[in-house]
């Protein structure tokens, strides 16, 4: 029986795992297309002029995405003209919560008029890729010779309802680091999100 | 004499039954809006510090969160076959402190939740969430089994039977 329970454990443990895969900060990004609310598609290399990126998977229905969504807009809005614009990326499936539809994610993007691409993952290829594992979630990427390097990972700020009086904003910050040649001070955060919904089956 | 006998005795009885009717109310509304306190984490090291051999089974859930929607049915099967131990389940809910009378308190309600529910006071969540577990990613549902021997933080959904184990297994 504790044999039978400790193979039960590495099992446990070896899905953890398997979960916690994808990029890590210092990792180069491979590239992807994903269709945009538009219709066009969108790939990080359209992105001719800019510096880096600030990829956050965010999603409909979460209350905590919902929390950031002025938030990642007022990012884009101060950040895509120094050259970090942000890609937001719904992951989740739309079989699994029906209102995380395409069309549900056009009719959100155009009621809070997104000044950023909202793009559909289909199959959680980009997810997975990136290993993300709820929403919101980011990634700060530069970019560099090499390609898209991973800078920092995991929260906007640690202040997700508004209450916290020493709100530290990780995203701006890491933004910022980058923006004059640094490197981000605070690599990465945790933070309790939603967790992604997957296809199932 | 006799008069004042019977009149000073029915008053009393009146204003017991008054006394009694306002304690009944007020136990009532205490019930129906109590179910759900703020804690902060000094308060649960605090109650764990005092627990003797008691172990705690903490489990950090949310109202939007439907995989721990889905396991919570497990942790009130937990409570109920160890009612005569020394063990205590309690619902610690991560959702926002604003939601707390529009959505958890009627959620814990709709759903008879008959566990401690606490809706966690805390902040700055890259603070409790290194506080609670190092490890620990925020993802949840997460749980936590303490006693004053043993600390296992999980970050994963629980079976019924899986929950029986880790409890049992507890060293």
């Amino acid at each position: 029986m504790k044999r039978l329970i400790l193979v039960a454990f590495m099992l446990i443990s070896g899905f953890a795992f398997a979960q916690t895969e994808g990029y890590k900060v210092g990792d180069v990004v491979k590239d992807f297309s994903l269709k945009n609310v538009n219709n066009k598609m969108v790939a990080l290399a359209d992105y001719k002029d800019a510096k880096g990126y600030i990829v956050v998977f965010t999603c409909n229905t979460c209350p905590v995405a919902k929390a950031y969504q002025e938030r990642i807009s007022a990012l884009n809005a101060t950040y895509a003209a120094k050259g970090y614009p942000v890609v937001a990326i719904n992951p989740n499936d739309a079989g699994a919560v029906p209102d995380e539809s395409f069309q549900k994610m056009q009719a959100l993007a155009s009621e809070k008029k997104f000044n950023f691409p909202y793009l559909l993952d289909p199959d959680h290829v980009v997810t997975k890729q990136f290993g993300a594992t709820r929403t919101p979630h980011v990634f700060v990427l530069n970019k560099t010779d090499k390609g898209n390097v991973v800078e920092y990972i995991g929260a906007i700020d640690n202040d997700p309802e508004e209450a916290n009086s020493t709100k530290v904003e990780y995203v701006k910050n890491a933004v910022n680091e980058l923006s004059i040649g640094k490197k981000p001070a605070i690599a990465s955060t945790k933070a309790v999100g939603c967790g992604i919904k997957w296809k199932k089956g | 004499m006799t008069n004042n006998d019977k009149t000073i005795p029915t008053k009393f009885r009146y204003s017991f039954m008054r006394v009694f009717f306002i304690i009944c109310l007020s136990l009532i509304t205490y019930c129906a809006t109590a179910q759900v306190t703020l804690l902060k984490l000094d308060e649960l090291d605090k109650r764990m510090a005092n627990g003797k051999d008691t172990t705690y089974v903490i489990n950090f859930w949310a109202t939007w969160c439907s995989p721990c929607v889905a396991e919570l049915p497990n942790f009130e099967k937990l409570r109920l076959a160890n009612l005569k131990k020394p063990v205590k389940v309690i619902l610690v809910s991560l959702d926002f402190k604003s939601k707390l009378q529009k959505e958890v308190i009627p959620f814990v309600l709709n759903n008879k939740i008959n566990a401690e529910v606490f809706l966690l006071n805390e902040p700055d969540q890259q603070a409790y969430i290194e506080r609670i577990d190092k490890k620990w990613s925020g993802a949840i549902p997460a749980t936590l089994f303490v006693n004053k021997k043993a600390r296992r933080f999980y970050e994963k959904e629980f079976t019924e039977t899986e929950l029986k184990n880790t409890l049992l297994n507890l060293k």
